[in-house]
């Protein structure tokens, strides 16, 4: 939100409500097409990238062994999304199990359950506080698409159209079974990740420099 | 089990106190005046004999010509229930007197039917939106409600 | 109760923001929380996060097509919600279920009565602050009924199990040896888990006494299940108006006087013990025949209305129906329980610290799925 200095930001409640209302407006009119897979357009500045292999893996083996979740469970899919992290299913195998409050302090949003348009903004608000690097799962027919209610009046089709995602998890409910291969495919996609840039393709100034080692050498 | 108080009763019982108020009687309920409900409401709910307690629901149904809001009491003391209906006949802005004030719980849900149905109550405290933003078009259980 | 004049630092109010993506709001639930200090002052709930508009969407599907929507409202406790709705639609249409179905029906509804508590319970608790672990407890015992529904329907949380006339299939040959083995097995473990907490310290400061609902608020309100039953109304759909076959089975509506958040928590765990109590009766009288009545997959009621509630495990749970004699109903609404229930909870958390409030809400166990439909 941008702060206009000028103006008074004392509000009645009812006029809070109204700001609420033009904030999901202008989403809905906003988003009217889907985000694409973030590997699809993250991948372009990858290419660049060689495999610096060992650090590399040191870094993305870092990253998919404590994937943190920040809370954001709205409905049904949070049934299964509780169960996988409970002592059956038990997500801590996969370094998991602790739910951050703070979106700051996580780096997986599970979106498990149906988005609202009044609930857009916020699921956008939350992925946007999140630190990078950071991850989505759609978990459930209403993640992908909107799924049994996707004709509804109030429904998002997709958590896509207001956030990228990386994996979707179909089902409604996925089983936690579902939920914990969902976790591990974006787990491999992490593990591809190159989380080193590689510097023989990038411009490099110090190619331009004239090297003292091979001044040396001519003499 | 509950037993719903047949029309015929209530309709005796109303007609002592309130002679014009009641408009029709069904099988089992009752058409109400809109004008005459939030009296009616109270009498059933503090009269002896019928004290009608705790209301089930209230909602509204399009009928296109019409809105009817139902209304249904139960009696824990006595253990029978009442449906009430009232009608209004208008498309643009209907108003039904609200009982938020005899029934707390009638409270949210005359919100509800006001966000959704677009009827609004007169009298109600906070006749805002519940569950749809402020600025959403239309109210979508309306039968000609489209997106 | 705690006042604001026992504060020694007198602050200005202020508006605090709670929600709608909260850890302890159980789904997405927000409410502006006027506070000075720490003490409530005011509270003022918001819904519509999840308003997914079912009771639209029901009138485009048939009444059959109908069922699977039902399950996604209270998504706690699916099983109730098809019964409730088919007990409606029975209603609507005078279609008469067989013994055998009843039978079922009243067992599977038991069952999700004691899967809800088992969430409502560990929730709360986790609230008050006992984080993790009387929650994994409890849900531990959920997940074995997990296996028992999947068993039966194939669907752990959703089950569309119930259907118009009956259920969908029978039972399993399974089934039944397994839930009788399972039900003195969760006796066992209701009993112990009540002795933990019985003495507890931190339950019995953080819930004692705390966020009382009195019997005349309650019932103006309209709440109803454990809530209404810990504050001293003793109104039970399963005895008052019993649907189903319940007027066959003994059992005992659990009440307390006090109606504050610890009395809550011991009317839901006595009532888990009466499910069992109905289920262990239940198990042995199941009766043969057929498990559901001769009905066509697309029913055209004859024009009219009917409500049908049951006693789902948050409170009365209704459906109000509407039929014009078409394949899909004119107009369904819901009365859903979680929705009118919350109506106290400003009554219940005026005065309290903000740390109450949590558990206060918790105490009152909602679903956001049905809040907001
Ligand atoms: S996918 Fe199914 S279970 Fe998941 S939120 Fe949607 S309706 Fe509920």
């Amino acid at each position: 939100m941008e702060i206009d200095e000028n103006k008074e930001y004392i509000y009645d409640s009812y006029q809070l409500d109204c700001d609420e209302g033009k904030i999901i407006e202008q989403m809905k009119a906003s988003t009217k097409k889907s985000i694409p897979d973030p590997a699809d357009w993250i991948d372009a500045d990858l290419k660049r990238n060689i495999v610096l292999t060992s650090l590399d893996w040191v870094i993305d083996w870092a990253r998919r062994s404590s994937l943190w979740t920040a809370i954001c469970y709205p409905a049904c899919c949070g049934m299964e999304w509780m169960a996988t992290l409970a002592p059956r299913f038990d997500g801590s195998r996969f370094g998991m199990e602790i739910m951050r409050a703070s979106p700051r302090q996580a780096d997986l949003l599970i979106t498990a359950g149906t988005l609202t348009w009044k609930m857009a903004p916020n699921v956008r608000r939350i992925y946007n506080q999140m630190a990078e690097p950071k991850w989505v799962i759609a978990m459930g027919a209403c993640g992908i698409s909107g799924g049994i209610f996707r004709s509804g009046y109030n429904v998002v089709p997709g958590y896509n159209k207001i956030i990228p995602v990386d994996v979707y998890v179909p089902g409604c409910p996925p089983r936690p079974e579902a939920l914990l291969y969902g976790i591990q495919q974006l787990q491999k996609k992490i593990g591809r990740a190159k989380a080193v840039p590689d510097l023989s393709e990038l411009p490099n100034p110090l190619n331009e420099l004239p090297n003292p080692l091979k001044k040396d050498k001519k003499k | 089990m509950t037993t719903a108080l047949s029309a015929k009763e209530i309709v005796s019982k109303l007609s002592a106190e309130f002679p014009d108020a009641v408009k029709e009687a069904g099988a089992d309920s009752v058409l109400v005046k809109s004008a005459s409900l939030p009296a009616v409401t109270e009498y059933l709910k503090t009269a002896d004999g019928l004290k009608f307690d705790y209301i089930n629901y209230i909602t509204a149904i399009d009928y296109y010509d019409y809105f009817e809001v139902v209304y249904m009491m139960t009696s824990t003391e006595y253990n029978r229930s009442v449906t009430l209906k009232t009608r209004c006949e208008t498309r643009n802005r209907p108003t039904v007197p609200s009982l938020a004030g005899i029934y707390q719980g009638a409270d949210w849900q005359e919100r509800e039917v006001y966000d959704l149905m677009g009827i609004t109550f007169k009298g109600h405290p906070n006749m805002k939106r519940v569950f749809l933003w402020e600025g959403f078009d239309g109210h979508p259980l309306r039968k000609d409600w489209n997106k | 109760m705690t006042t604001t004049q026992e504060i020694s630092l007198q602050t200005e109010p202020f508006v605090l923001n709670m929600g709608p993506l909260h850890p302890s709001t159980h789904g997405v639930y927000r409410m502006r929380v006027t506070l000075d200090g720490e003490v409530v002052l005011d509270i003022e709930p918001m819904f519509g996060y999840l308003h997914r508009g079912i009771e639209k969407l029901m009138e485009e599907r048939t009444y059959t097509g109908c069922i699977p929507l039902t399950d996604r409202l209270d998504y706690a406790s699916a099983m109730g919600n098809n019964l409730a709705y088919c007990v409606a639609v029975e209603k609507l249409a005078k279609i008469r279920v067989p013994e055998r179905g009843e039978y079922i029906r009243v067992i599977t509804a038991e069952m999700i009565r004691i899967a809800n508590h088992c969430l409502a319970v560990g929730s709360m608790l986790n609230d008050a602050g006992a984080l993790g672990t009387p929650f994994f407890y409890l849900w531990n015992e959920r997940e074995k009924l997990y296996d028992l529904f999947e068993m039966l329907c194939g669907q752990r949380v959703l089950h569309n199990y119930i259907r118009i006339g009956g259920v969908s299939q029978d039972l399993p040959d399974e089934f039944l040896p397994a839930l009788e083995k399972f039900v003195p097995q969760l006796h066992k473990f209701i009993n112990e888990f009540e002795f933990f907490l019985k003495q507890n310290e931190i339950l019995i400061a953080r819930a004692q006494g705390v966020g009382v609902l009195p019997k005349d608020v309650a019932l103006n309100c309209g709440i109803s299940g454990p809530l209404a039953r810990a504050s001293g109304i003793k109104r039970d759909l399963r005895k008052d108006d019993p649907y189903s076959v319940y007027d066959r089975f003994e059992f005992d509506i659990p009440t307390a006087e006090n109606g504050d958040c610890y009395d809550r928590y011991r009317v839901r765990m006595e009532e888990m013990k009466q499910s069992l109590h109905i289920i262990d009766q239940a198990i042995k009288k199941v009766p043969g025949g057929p498990f559901r009545a001769k009905v066509p997959q697309i029913i055209r009621p004859p024009a009219g209305e009917a409500y049908g509630h049951i006693e789902g495990p948050k409170g009365e749970l209704g459906f109000y129906l509407v039929s014009d004699n078409s394949i899909a109903p004119y107009r369904c609404h819901i009365r859903s329980t979680s929705f009118i229930n919350l109506t106290a909870l400003r009554q219940m958390v005026k005065g309290w610290k903000i740390a109450d409030l949590i558990v206060i809400f918790g105490s009152i166990d909602i679903t956001m799925g049905e809040v907001d439909r």
